[in-house]
């Protein structure tokens, strides 16, 4: 995962490079709530353009750390996601509190 | 289910995460001797992620167990078995309700059952308290 803040803009940048499941959620979630914590980011994007791999365990991890930011004043988005990850999303609802985004900014 | 195969496979993992991609990998490279499209595999790969995870987090927990899988091919359909030798699940229908998780606290979402319903074109879960559970899943491929 490469992680990029604009202190200007305070948006806090996640690039996940691996695949996402139980076993790659812990490493992600500790590395990802450090980062929010020691920002405080207005914004926090997840960009998916190079997960090939994601399962339930991506759905908790997205959930986790959107409640975390939520709770410090942040918004949480999600960008660049397969068709494969995006019917998972969609299928676990959280598509109706966190926003998709496809193109780049 | 298992009268007429064309080839079948026998994995068993210990249940430890890194282990997940591992047993994923090894189902869909055992399928792909059918000529399947990606989507196809993406979708044993998750079904297959799904039930070995549910292994190790809820059968085992924090023990360390043996996670059997097996797969069966034949000329259009592809069955998985995942079982386990773990706790077991007390009220089946209940587990596998989308969004129902014994385990909120680990951020886990509830979703693993009804992706593997999803994604695969059976599924049926057997399990008795205290000796443990198996997963059995088949894609039909057309
Ligand atoms: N192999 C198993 N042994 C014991 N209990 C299990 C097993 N598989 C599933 N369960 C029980 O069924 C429940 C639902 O499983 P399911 O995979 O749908 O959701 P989850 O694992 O809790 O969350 P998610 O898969 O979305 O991360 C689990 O919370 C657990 O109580
Ligand atoms: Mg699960």
């Amino acid at each position: 995962m490469d992680v990029n803040y604009d202190n200007n803009e305070k948006i806090l940048t996640f690039k996940l490079t691996e695949e996402i499941d139980h076993h790659t959620t812990e490493i992600i979630r500790r590395r990802a709530d450090y980062e929010i914590q020691r920002h405080i980011p207005r914004k926090a994007i997840f960009d998916f353009s190079s997960v090939s791999f994601m399962d339930s365990a991506g759905i908790g991890m997205i959930i986790g750390r959107y409640k975390l930011l939520s709770m410090l004043g942040g918004t949480l988005e999600i960008k660049n996601v397969s068709p494969s990850v995006e019917r998972i999303l969609k299928m676990s609802g959280i598509l109706k509190i966190i926003n998709i985004y496809s193109k780049e900014e | 289910m298992q009268e007429c195969y064309e080839n079948k496979m026998e994995l068993k993992i210990l249940s430890k995460s890194s282990n997940e991609s591992f047993a994923r990998v090894a189902v869909a490279a055992f399928a792909s001797q059918l000529d399947l499209n990606i989507e196809d595999l993406a979708d044993i790969k998750t079904a297959v992620s799904e039930a070995v995870t549910n292994c190790i987090i809820h059968a085992y927990d924090t023990a360390e167990g043996i996670i059997t899988i097996e797969a069966r091919l034949t000329n259009n359909s592809l069955e998985i078995e995942v079982s386990d030798r773990g706790k077991g699940i007390e009220n089946i229908e209940l587990a596998k309700e989308p969004l129902y998780t014994t385990k909120p606290d680990l951020e886990r979402s509830g979703m693993g059952f009804t992706i593997m319903d999803s994604f695969m074109d059976e599924l049926k879960v057997e399990s008795i308290v205290g000796l443990g559970t198996k997963v059995s899943m088949k894609k039909i491929f057309v």
